[in-house]
């Protein structure tokens, strides 16, 4: 669905014409195996190559279920100086920032230090990963920025790389993945929250990761695309349990974005978590508003993979329900589902709704509004 | 509010087994003996615990024993009530979370044998689902087949929740037999508790697992569909228990667009999900999560893009609404008339060959 049959129109030469928008996920990755060793201890050198990074499911090469698409990523992606693809800045900038206007790119690194059983490796990769984005990407190009990639299963050790990165400018969130060994709401993760909450980032929570748990409530099932719808079930289940555990009550500056899990599900969950909270109120009675109440207050989603209904009017009256206000355009470039900016909302918008899907809502909520 | 239409069909009712003794006659001497010798006392899921808000509206809570253990209780709060011409049996009993496959066999036979002679046999407009041990799939097959000689069953029942995902072909028999003998599979919110509630993990509380089944429910659908179950047998019909609904159009948005991104993965999946759902997927009514407000709700309805896909249920003794607003407000006449008649008439078959029996001396 993304081989290029014939040449375009050079692109650069639209970007004058189109509205500037923000990426809310781009994926950078690295262009050789060996690229973050500069900013590892050699004893994870030797690590690495002995026995591996050591993540909560078994192939020592690739994913679990084999991508659609080679590293899951668009086939037209590839750097013409080789690597991966999304492993070049200046094809980054040619492909995607410079003729689709991106005016803020948040970089959400993957292949990390997240998911890892081994917590000194998780927490030196999650370093090294961001001293890298920011030598690498964000310091060559000011339209980007990082996330502060945290050891998501080592709460005190994650909150002290949040606090050292909390001044720089580079860094606009903390990121984590859905699946971790538990449900991100159990107090284990409440040192990430407040630490970000200090520091005023907010918590990317992007789709994806291992935790160990099988990706269904019933075991793991035969194939990638589960894995892929699947992960808006994980959402779900990953935001039910940060308003039922308390987190929002307890950290009430804290924002939270979900990442490439889609957002048509957020009403009916919310409709649901008010309605079964009516009756079992006194099981949580550190909850002191509706649930959806910290939800509308403290939540963001990005587009990406965008809701895509036969009809546009349906897509619309969810996105009222949402709110206008609450998502974030995403394109997950370089990856296979990418969405174009151009063509991915329907007309029909107003100009105000149309300008904070693309842009405003991004630069408010991650600081970067111009008063 | 909407009112109910005489001669309706309750599609979800929870009849109590009182305690594991009550299945005791219903067990042969090897079975009484495991019962009695090592202590077992009951198979409560804490799916629903006993006393839990959402296990029983509080007028509908007897004095004594189990909520919706009393067949009198059932008359007078749901089939009386709501002027049912038939109610079906739904018994959430622990039997999935049993490991021993020759147990789980046992328990469900005395409680298929226990529904039809406690409670079937004694109320005409009741008729009952086949509770099968999943943990064995050939034992499974064996009790739909014995059990689906009494036309008075009309389904088999399955948790939300079980082993493995409900589209994986080893399941793919108890479909065969199902499709064949015309009784469509329910699937009940509830879990076997052999893997964690949501996949990410364990919560801490109830209300936790109680939100997940819906979760769960869209995780089934995803593999029911791209296993292609409907693919194999195109004649079965699925219905969604206690699973709410408002979830499913955005779910299917999803679903498709990844279907047409990766359709080479799995190329038997031959119509859209959508189509699949509308011929294949029912739900039962309630829980209804949505607003109160009937123009919220009938936009709902419009992005369902089908008037059949909705069975009415009371999910008594459960408590998913007040007095006797089963039917939410704003519901159309038509829309009533098809929840609550053409619906479940159109999915459960045998309820039309059952009624005919009956009335022949």
């Amino acid at each position: 669905m993304n081989i290029q049959l014939r040449e375009r129109p050079d692109q650069a030469a639209c970007a004058t014409t189109r509205t500037a928008i923000a990426d809310c996920d781009v994926h950078p990755s690295r262009a050789t195996p060996t690229e973050l060793y500069p900013y590892l201890a050699k004893r994870w050198h030797t690590h690495l190559e002995t026995v591996g990074a050591g993540p909560y499911h078994g192939m020592m090469i690739g994913p679990p279920f084999p991508k659609g698409q080679p590293n899951a990523s668009r086939r037209d992606a590839y750097p013409p100086e080789g690597g991966p693809q999304g492993s070049s800045l200046s094809f980054m900038q040619k492909q995607h920032l410079d003729p689709n206007n991106v005016a803020l790119g948040v970089l959400n690194p993957l292949g990390t230090g997240q998911g890892l059983r081994n917590p000194e490796l998780a927490t030196a990769v999650c370093a090294a990963i961001n001293d890298w984005q920011v030598e690498k990407w964000t310091s060559k190009d000011s339209r980007l920025k990082a996330s502060v990639v945290v050891a998501n299963e080592d709460g005190p050790t994650a909150a002290r790389e949040i606090r050292k990165r909390a001044n720089d400018k580079n860094f606009v969130q903390v990121l984590l993945l859905s699946r971790n060994t538990e449900p991100l709401g159990q107090r284990r993760y409440w040192p990430v929250y407040e630490a970000a909450e200090e520091a005023g980032l907010p918590i990317g929570i992007h789709a994806f990761g291992y935790g160990g748990n099988p990706i269904t409530a019933s075991g793991w099932p035969s194939y990638y695309i589960e894995e892929m719808v699947g992960h808006s079930q994980c959402q779900q289940a990953v935001l039910a349990s940060l308003v039922l555990e308390g987190v929002f009550e307890q950290f009430p500056k804290l924002k939270a974005v979900m990442i490439e899990a889609g957002f048509g599900w957020a009403p009916s969950l919310m409709w649901r978590l008010d309605r079964v909270w009516q009756r079992l109120r006194d099981e949580v009675p550190h909850l002191t508003r509706p649930p959806s109440a910290y939800i509308r207050e403290q939540v963001w989603w990005t587009t990406q993979p965008m809701e895509d209904p036969e009809r546009r009017d349906h897509l619309f009256e969810v996105i009222d329900w949402i709110g206008w206000d609450r998502l974030l355009f995403a394109t997950d470039y370089p990856h296979w589902d990418f969405d174009d900016p151009s063509r991915v909302l329907p007309a029909g918008v107003s100009v105000q709704n149309r300008d904070a899907f693309y842009l405003g809502n991004a630069l408010k909520l991650y600081g970067l509004a111009k008063d | 509010m909407t009112e109910p239409i005489a001669g309706g069909v309750d599609c979800d009712l929870h009849p109590a087994v009182p305690h594991l003794t009550s299945l005791l006659p219903y067990l042969n001497d090897y079975w009484r003996d495991q019962v009695t010798t090592r202590g077992m006392t009951d198979l409560v899921s804490q799916a629903y615990p006993l006393n839990s808000p959402i296990s029983a509206r509080p007028d509908w809570r007897p004095a004594q024993g189990k909520p919706g253990s009393r067949l009198e209780d059932m008359r007078a709060h749901a089939l009386d009530p709501f002027k049912v011409s038939h109610g079906i049996c739904n018994p959430l009993y622990g039997v999935q979370m049993v490991f021993s496959e020759d147990m789980a066999t046992a328990f469900c036979r005395a409680l298929n044998d226990w529904l039809a002679r406690e409670w079937l046999d004694r109320e005409p407009r009741l008729r009952g689902s086949i509770v099968i041990p999943v943990q064995n799939v050939e034992k499974a097959v064996a009790e739909i087949e014995r059990c689906a000689q009494d036309e008075r069953f009309v389904q088999v029942l399955m948790l939300v929740m079980g082993d493995m995902p409900l589209g994986k072909r080893a399941y793919w028999p108890i479909y065969a037999a199902a499709e064949r003998l015309d009784l469509p599979i329910g699937v009940h919110a509830g879990s076997a508790y052999h893997h964690p509630p949501t996949s990410v993990g364990w919560g801490s509380y109830h209300i936790e697992d109680y939100v997940a089944q819906a979760q769960a429910f869209q995780q089934q659908l995803t593999s029911l569909i791209v296993e292609g179950v409907f693919a194999r047998y195109p004649k079965l019909k699925m219905v969604m228990l206690e699973s709410g609904f408002t979830w499913l159009p955005p779910f299917l948005w999803r679903l498709t667009k990844f279907w047409r991104g990766l359709r080479m993965e799995t190329p038997w999946v031959d119509r859209a999900p959508l189509e699949i759902v509308q011929s294949n997927i029912r739900f039962s009514l309630q829980p209804v999560d949505a607003p109160d407000d009937p123009a919220t709700l009938n936009r709902l309805f419009d992005h369902m893009q089908s008037d059949e896909l909705l069975l009415f249920s009371t999910d008594y003794p459960h408590w998913q609404f007040e007095g006797d607003k089963a039917l939410p407000d704003g519901l159309s006449d038509h829309l009533v008339r098809r929840i609550m008649i053409d619906n479940p008439h159109a999915t459960y078959t045998r309820l039309k060959q059952s009624a005919v029996k009956e009335t022949t001396p």
